[in-house]
C-alpha cells in the first residue's frame, strides 16, 4: 500500500466526515430554530402544495433568478446543470455493475464537462468585470470559483488529454466505499483532481454553499400564506400570550 | 428656514443603472433618540460602555430566535442579482445601498463572531471586527432600508434585506443607539393610542368636525363613531387619515361605504392606529405592545369583525403578524376575515351590489394606481396570491373611467417602495428618499407623458405622505396623489339606498 494511497484514502475519508457531520449540523440547526412569523415574500401560495412547487421552481428553474438578472440565470443554470450530470455520471466509480441510466450518461458526461467550465466562466467574468457585482465579491468568492474550475479543468483534462488507469482509479474508488482499500493511480491530474474535491468537501459546510440547504429553509420562500387562517407561532414568542390581561 | 440643496435626480425615459458613488449618502443620517426617549421605551440612554459584547449578544440571542436571520446570512451566494433593484441604490448610486452590500454590513459581523470560516479566515471570509466604524455604518445604511422587501421577490433564496435591517436596529436599540423619529413614535403610540399623539378629546373633535363637513357637503348624515360600544365593526386607521391631505378624504370615503352599506361601525380612541413602528425597529416587544391595543379595544367594545384602514404596513402587520400577537380570535365572527383590509370589505360590497356609484364622478383624473411595498410583498388580500394587486385595481375600476397601468417592470409584485416607508419619513432623511423616490417618480413620469395620467392612487399612508412631500423637490404636483377611498368618497351616490 502506498504512502499516496493511504494519504488520499485518509484525506478523502477525512472529507466526507466534515462534509456529512458539517451539513447535518447545519441542517439540525436550520431544522430546529424557531419560525415564529409569517414572513414570506408575496404574493405567496395559499396553499402547502403550492409553496412546495414554488421552492422547486427555484430549485430546477431558478425562478426568481429568472426574473432578476437574465445573464446571471444562464450561465448559474448551465454550471448548476452540468454539475448535476456531472456528479451523476460520476457514480460510474462508486458502483458495480453501474446502473444502466448512468452507463447512457457518459458521453453526456464529457459535454457537461465542458459546459461546467463555460458556466463557471461566464459567472467569473460577471465576477470580474461587473462593476456591482466586483464590488460584493470578496476573497472567498473569487477561491470558490477558482477550486470549482480547478476541479473540473483536471476533470476535462483527466478524460480527454491526460488519461489514467481508469480501472485502477475504480478499483480505488471502490475500495473507499468496501472499506478494501486498493492503490491509488498517482498521476499528478488525478492526485490534483482528488486534492481539490477534498478541498471542496472540507469547505463547504463552512461556506456560501450552504445554499444548497439553505434554499429548503428560506421562509421568505417557502412558507404559504396562511396568516390570517393558521396561527403562526413559537414557544419563545407564545410565552407573550401571558402577559394579556383578557 | 433656509433652503437646502438636495440633488435631485433627473429622470429620463428609462431607468438607468447607476455607476458607483461611493459614499454618495453616507452623511445622511437620522437624528439619534435623545436619552429619555430610550428610556421611556426601555432601552439604554446612550451608547453603553461594553457596546461591542452587548451587540454581538444581541445578535446572537436574534439568531436563536429566528430561523430567517441565520438562513440568509448563510445564503449569500454574492451573486448580484439583487444590487440593481433597490430604489435606494438606483436613486444614488450608493454602493453601500446595494441589498447584498447592506446586508454584509451585518454579515460581516455575523461571520467574525459566529462562523468557524470568520474565527479561522477573517479576510478570506470577509469578516471583520465590530468597530465603531462599522458602529456607524450600521446605523447611517440601516436607517436607508425601507424594509420594502424587493430584493427578497428577485433573490434565488428569498434573502430579505428587510429581516436584516430589523434585527441591526434592534441591536442598535439595546446599545443606545436609537432613532429619534421611529422612537417617538412608537411612545406616542404607547402613552397616547396613535403615533401622532392625538388624545381621545382631539380625535372626537376631529370627528365631529368631519361630520359636519359631509352633512353640509352632501346634505346626509353621515356618523363617524368613537367608542361605541356593540359595533359590528371596529375600524383602525392610520392616525394620519384624521387630517392629513389626502388621507382625510379617504376617512371620510370609508365613513361614506359603511353609511351606505348600513354596517354599524367605529373607532377606537385607545387602539386608534393602525401603523406599528415596532415593525421597522425590530423590537418584538413593541411590535406586540402596539398591536395588542387592537385586542383590546375589540374586546372592550365588543365588536365582531375587525377592518384596517388604508395603511400599507399596518396591513403587513396586521396580515402576517396579528393573528401572531393577538389570536386566537374565537370572540370575533370566523365568517369573515380576521382582520379584514377595507379594500376587502368595499370589493366585497361593490361585488354584492350594495353601494351606489357613479364614476363620472372621477372623469377629471386619468389615473393610475401605485402598488405600496408592504401589501404587495408582505402580505396577501383576498385569500388567493395576488389579491393585493387586483382588489385595489379592480375597485379603481367601478369608481373610475379613466385607468392605465405604469410599466409592469415597476408595479405589481415588482413595485418600487415610494422611498419614505421603513421609518424613513423624517425631514432629516429628505435626500434619502428623495433618491429613493426615483424609479417610482421616473415610472409615473413616463405614464403621464404616454398616457396623459393626472393621478396616482395608493392605499398606504406613508406613501401619501412621501409623494405629497417630496414631489415638489421634483417639481411635481402633489395634489396628483389621491387615496382608494377618496375616489369612493367622490363616487358614491349618498341618499339613494334605504
Amino acid at each position: 500500500m502506498s504512502f499516496v494511497t493511504v494519504v488520499f484514502a485518509l484525506l478523502l475519508y477525512a472529507a466526507a466526515i466534515v462534509l456529512i457531520g458539517g451539513l447535518a449540523y447545519k441542517v439540525r440547526s436550520y431544522f430546529t430554530l424557531p419560525v415564529p412569523m409569517k414572513v414570506f415574500t408575496g404574493p405567496a401560495p395559499v396553499t402547502r402544495s403550492g409553496a412546495v412547487m414554488r421552492v422547486a421552481r427555484e430549485v430546477v428553474f431558478f425562478e426568481s433568478l429568472f426574473k432578476s438578472n437574465k445573464w446571471i440565470w444562464i450561465f448559474g443554470a448551465l454550471f448548476h446543470a452540468t454539475l448535476l450530470v456531472v456528479l451523476l455520471s460520476h457514480l460510474r466509480y462508486f458502483t458495480q455493475p453501474v446502473w444502466g441510466p448512468i452507463v447512457l450518461l457518459q458521453p453526456i458526461g464529457g459535454l457537461a464537462g465542458f459546459g461546467l467550465i463555460a458556466g463557471l466562466g461566464g459567472l467569473w467574468a460577471r465576477r470580474l468585470f461587473e462593476e456591482r457585482t466586483r464590488y460584493v465579491s470578496g476573497l472567498s468568492d473569487h477561491l470558490m470559483l477558482a477550486l470549482l474550475m480547478g476541479i473540473g479543468l483536471s476533470g476535462l483534462a483527466l478524460r480527454h488529454v491526460a488519461h489514467t488507469d481508469i480501472v485502477q482509479l475504480k478499483a480505488f474508488a471502490l475500495g473507499l466505499v468496501y472499506f478494501d482499500w486498493q492503490p491509488l493511480p498517482t498521476d499528478l491530474f488525478v492526485l490534483v483532481h482528488l486534492a481539490l474535491v477534498a478541498a471542496l468537501l472540507i469547505v463547504l459546510p463552512f461556506s456560501k454553499l450552504l445554499h444548497i440547504p439553505g434554499v429548503f429553509f428560506s421562509p421568505a420562500q417557502n412558507q404559504m400564506d396562511d396568516a390570517r387562517e393558521k396561527r403562526q407561532i413559537a414557544e419563545w414568542n407564545a410565552a407573550f400570550d401571558a402577559k394579556r390581561e383578557r | 428656514m433656509a433652503e437646502k440643496n438636495y440633488e435631485i435626480p433627473v429622470l429620463e425615459d428609462h431607468l438607468p443603472t447607476p455607476i458607483i458613488r461611493p459614499d454618495a449618502l453616507v452623511h445622511v443620517q437620522s437624528h439619534p433618540a435623545k436619552p429619555a426617549l430610550q428610556e421611556a421605551l426601555g432601552f439604554p440612554t446612550e451608547l453603553v460602555d461594553d457596546w461591542e459584547a452587548k451587540a454581538v449578544a444581541k445578535l446572537g440571542e436574534l439568531l436563536e430566535k429566528h430561523r430567517s436571520l441565520s438562513v440568509y446570512l448563510d445564503s449569500c451566494v454574492k451573486c448580484g442579482a439583487c444590487t440593481d433593484k433597490c430604489q435606494f441604490f438606483l436613486g444614488s448610486g450608493d454602493p453601500k445601498n446595494m441589498p447584498v452590500a447592506r446586508q454584509d454590513l451585518l454579515r460581516k459581523i455575523y461571520r467574525k463572531y459566529f462562523t468557524v470560516g470568520g474565527k479561522l479566515a477573517p479576510e478570506m471570509v470577509g469578516a471583520e471586527p465590530f468597530t465603531k466604524e462599522v458602529l456607524d455604518e450600521w446605523y447611517t445604511y440601516f436607517h436607508q432600508c425601507s424594509q420594502c422587501k424587493r430584493c427578497s421577490y428577485f433573490c434565488p433564496y428569498g434573502i430579505d434585506t428587510a429581516e436584516i435591517s430589523m434585527a441591526a436596529r434592534e441591536i442598535l436599540d439595546h446599545i443606545g443607539m436609537g432613532q429619534k423619529y421611529t422612537n417617538e413614535v412608537i411612545l406616542k403610540c404607547n402613552e397616547i393610542g396613535n403615533n401622532l399623539g392625538l388624545g381621545p378629546r382631539a380625535l372626537v373633535n376631529t370627528t365631529e368636525g368631519l361630520e359636519e363637513d359631509i352633512e353640509e357637503e352632501t346634505g346626509v348624515a353621515v356618523r363617524l363613531p368613537v367608542d361605541e360600544k356593540g359595533a359590528d365593526v371596529l375600524l383602525v386607521v392610520p392616525s394620519a387619515d384624521f387630517f392629513a391631505e389626502p388621507h382625510v378624504d379617504s376617512l371620510i370615503g370609508y365613513a361614506k361605504v359603511f353609511h351606505q352599506a348600513g354596517i354599524s361601525w367605529t373607532l377606537s380612541s385607545y387602539a386608534s392606529e393602525a401603523g406599528n413602528f415596532g415593525l421597522f425597529v425590530g423590537s418584538y416587544e413593541h411590535l406586540h405592545g402596539v398591536s395588542s391595543r387592537i385586542r383590546k379595544a375589540a374586546l372592550d367594545l365588543g365588536v365582531k369583525r375587525i377592518v384596517i384602514g388604508e395603511c400599507g404596513h399596518a396591513w403587513r402587520v396586521a396580515y402576517q403578524f396579528l393573528n401572531t400577537i393577538c389570536g386566537p380570535w374565537d370572540f370575533l365572527d370566523q365568517n369573515y376575515p380576521i382582520p379584514q383590509h377595507i379594500c376587502e370589505f368595499t370589493n366585497d360590497l361593490i361585488n354584492r351590489g350594495a353601494l351606489n356609484l357613479d364614476p363620472s364622478a372621477n372623469d377629471d383624473m386619468i389615473l393610475t394606481y401605485h402598488d405600496s411595498c408592504n401589501p404587495s410583498r408582505a402580505a396577501g388580500m383576498g385569500g388567493y396570491p395576488g389579491g393585493q394587486f387586483e382588489i385595489p385595481r379592480a375597485i379603481i375600476r367601478s369608481v373610475c373611467n379613466n385607468f392605465v397601468d405604469m410599466h409592469p417592470d415597476t408595479t405589481h409584485a415588482q413595485t418600487f417602495c415610494c422611498g419614505g416607508g421603513g421609518g424613513l419619513l423624517t425631514e432629516e432623511l429628505m435626500q434619502v428618499r428623495i433618491a429613493g423616490m426615483k424609479p417610482r417618480m421616473q415610472a409615473l413620469c413616463q405614464v403621464m407623458e404616454e398616457k396623459g395620467v393626472t393621478h396616482m392612487a395608493s392605499i398606504c399612508a406613508i406613501c401619501k405622505s412621501q409623494f405629497t412631500g417630496v414631489m415638489p423637490h421634483y417639481d411635481m404636483d402633489p395634489y396628483m396623489i389621491v387615496g382608494v377611498h377618496q375616489l369612493l368618497n367622490n363616487a358614491i351616490l349618498l341618499g339613494t339606498k334605504d
